[in-house]
């Protein structure tokens, strides 16, 4: 089948039929993966809410003086790394603000105390925004930031911070963070030493279909090149307790036809990024279940905890029960996976 | 194997040209669990059915009591009479709920459905109608499922169509679809086992259908029901709707078990969206003679609403103002919704909105 281009890509999201599009995105999902759905057990773990870059889309960051202003201990960590583990869980997210004047230490130490106390856990863990951050302070390169994160037992990248890779969106909503180029930058390096990623974008932020396929667009170029994206999650600005929202910008939430297009679209537009994960923590289980049938093969975490997107008056319970119960009324098996997407338990 | 595929091919091709559908080939359709192809299929139909035109009303509900004598297990809005959370509305209540509905424009019906109170008489009832009618001379009044007409043919000795007549020249209007459930007597005696059968609830609606009153139909699913059971019931829909015509809209309630004596006693969880929309998308393909399937929004939640229009549904139903007996049962839907927000998730599915009166005739709004 020949490649979707940009062009095709944004008249599919004007004007394409969300059921053609879902059948499209569907009858490729059921060729590579049949009826198997996977998710995964894992925690995000916050370290910190304390952020310099004061983004306008977020809810969760404060300023280092805020009586809400936290910064976990490595003791703290593990206590949550060991419920993790308890529970089942094979990851963890460990994400946080960009704390100024932290150290790289810090986050070596974290590293390397959780792979000592739980090394059955994969670190899947830190941004490129963050990265960017550690490298900056600690006066290193990109690569030498990264090799001494991987040394000390990082596995693998989430994509957050991607949002919208395009530099006009990016300079209205978040304008400290980091820069599409670079954001590809830290993701292409870390590719490059093997350290694999996801990739991710956030609709809603008042983008245009040609700013959201350019930022897809982005994403593919650079995984022709290096291979290194597993996954492709998007989700949708969850408005709720941010500026955005405090200016009156936040403009009307994507619509279920919208999210559902720009779903089923990813399957057909990344043709070289193996996973789509339907976003459950967003959306909801409702919505959640009908990715399955719109080109999304995974359904992402059952998360321990999660504050983030809660931080936004966006809330959804899921147990793996709940879950395992949802994908099966889909008609699919449910499998939990690893962060590398191998099935490692079926039901 | 062969022939099985061939089986499904066939009636894979019935679906697409909107051929009618035995209950086999609705079973056969439903284990074939193609989502898309079955919504794709259910659009076709609505597209026959209602062009590009999705309905939405503006309306108010009531619900005028919940002290009811028929303690149905599937039930949560129901309490016994001298429970403390018993309420009925007397005639100041509703007189107050009228003068605020008459503040709204272009409301279009009042939609009445209530518990069977155990000791409220049938005059009760038809004056509600008149103050209805009175306070409100432009609405339709659509009031009392055939659950309720036949609790009231039983309290008064009257026969289904004297209640029936009496209450339309009181001015009813039409009569909603609820309380079908099930329409199979093995379920029933599970789930309301007090409640009008099968039988007493087709009965009514062949004669309200033979006075000329119009009504709806529905289903509620996701209990303890069998699959087969649901499409007997559709199918039973249809045998009335083919005699009498008389059915103007289907709508489906998924059962919200939180709260229900069945849903504890079974350990019933609410359906997921995809069986939601599934079943919205063969209730459109088998009800080849109905012409409106609601999406109601209060069951469904908007974006699965939203998305239903692509399965078949072509009415997003009303701003309701109030509703009890949902919320009951654990709905975490808001209670009202503005016009403006149905018009614009119409036409952001591709579709017309129709604003429209409880017999589907389009209201045109005057510029103001």
């Amino acid at each position: 089948m020949n490649r979707i281009t940009e062009n095709e890509a944004v008249d599919a999201l004007k004007h394409g039929d969300v059921l053609a599009l879902g059948r499209a995105a569907d009858a490729i999902r059921r060729a590579r993966y049949g009826d198997t759905a996977t998710f995964l057990i894992d925690r995000n773990i916050n370290y910190t809410n304390v952020c310099q870059n004061e983004c306008r889309f977020c809810a969760f960051y404060c300023k280092q003086d805020d009586p809400r202003a936290y910064l976990l201990s490595t003791d703290e960590i593990l206590a949550k790394c060991r419920e993790t583990a308890e529970a089942g869980g094979t990851q963890v997210m460990i994400q946080g603000g960009l704390y100024p004047g932290l150290g790289l230490d810090y986050y070596l130490d974290m590293l390397r105390a959780i792979k000592r106390e739980f090394p059955q856990l994969v670190i899947h863990s830190f941004t490129a925004t963050e990265i960017q951050h550690f490298a900056k302070e600690a006066g290193l390169s990109i690569r030498e930031t990264l090799l001494r994160l991987q040394d000390a037992g990082l596995a693998s990248l989430p994509g957050g911070g991607a949002e919208i890779l395009d530099d006009a969106v990016r300079s209205r909503v978040s304008p400290k963070k980091i820069s599409t180029d670079d954001y590809l930058d830290v993701m292409r390096t870390a590719h490059d030493i093997g350290m694999e990623s996801t990739a991710t974008m956030v609709i809603g932020l008042g983008e245009t279909m040609e700013q959201r396929i350019a930022s897809m667009a982005r994403i593919r170029r650079l995984q022709d090149e290096t291979g290194g994206f597993r996954a492709f999650i998007m989700w949708t600005f969850q408005p709720g307790h941010t500026a955005l929202e405090r200016d009156g910008e936040a403009g009307e939430k994507v619509s279920a036809i919208d999210y559902m297009k720009t779903l089923a679209l990813s399957r057909l537009f990344f043709d070289n990024i193996a996973h789509i994960q339907g976003s459950w923590v967003t959306q909801g289980e409702r919505i959640g279940q009908l990715t399955l049938g719109f080109g999304a093969d995974d359904a992402g975490s059952i998360m321990l905890e999660e504050n983030v997107v809660r931080a936004a008056g966006t809330r959804y319970d899921m147990t793996e029960n709940k879950m395992v119960r949802l994908i099966r009324a889909a008609g699919f098996t449910p499998a939990q996976r690893d962060t590398e997407y191998h099935v490692i338990r079926k039901f | 194997m062969i022939d099985n595929q061939q089986q499904i091919a066939a009636t894979r091709k019935k679906a697409v040209e909107g051929g009618r559908l035995s209950i086999d080939d609705a079973l056969a359709l439903y284990e074939d669990n193609d989502l898309l192809f079955l919504a794709d299929c259910a659009r076709r139909a609505k597209e026959r059915a209602s062009g590009r035109s999705v309905y939405y009303t503006v309306n108010r509900h009531i619900n005028l009591t919940n002290i009811c004598s028929s303690n149905c297990p599937l039930c949560a809005f129901q309490v016994e009479e001298g429970d403390a959370r018993g309420y009925v509305l007397e005639t100041d209540d509703i007189a107050r709920i009228l003068e605020s509905a008459k503040q709204v424009k272009n409301l279009s019906e009042i939609h009445i459905v209530s518990a069977l109170h155990p000791s409220k008489s049938f005059s009760y009832y038809v004056d509600v109608v008149k103050q209805v009618k009175a306070a409100l001379p432009d609405a339709d009044c659509k009031a009392f499922t055939p659950v309720e007409v036949v609790n009231f043919s039983k309290m008064t000795g009257k026969s289904i169509r004297e209640v029936l007549e009496i209450l339309r020249d009181a001015g009813l209007d039409s009569l909603p679809g609820g309380g079908a459930e099930i329409l199979s007597d093995r379920v029933r005696q599970l789930i309301c086992p007090k409640k009008a059968t099968a039988a007493e609830w087709v009965t009514t609606m062949r004669t309200a259908h033979s006075l000329g009153i119009r009504t709806n139909a529905s289903m509620m699913y996701g209990h303890i029901e069998t699959v087969r059971e649901r499409f007997e019931h559709l199918a039973t829909l249809r045998a009335i709707q083919d005699d009498t015509k008389g059915f103007q809209a289907f709508m489906l309630f998924p059962f919200h078990p939180a709260h229900t004596k069945l849903g504890e006693e079974y350990h019933l969880t609410r359906v997921g969206a995809w069986e939601d929309l599934k079943m919205m998308a063969l209730s459109r393909l088998f009800l080849d003679n109905i012409a409106h399937v609601k999406a109601f929004w209060i069951m469904m939640t908007l974006p699965i609403a939203e998305l239903a229009l692509q399965f078949g549904a072509d009415d997003l139903d009303g701003t309701i103002g109030e509703e009890k007996i949902i919320h009951a049962a654990g709905a975490k839907t808001q209670t009202g919704i503005t016009k403006a927000k149905l018009q614009s998730i119409i036409r952001e599915a591709g579709y017309d909105p129709v604003e429209r009166d409880t017999f589907y005739h389009a209201i045109s709004s005057l510029p103001h």
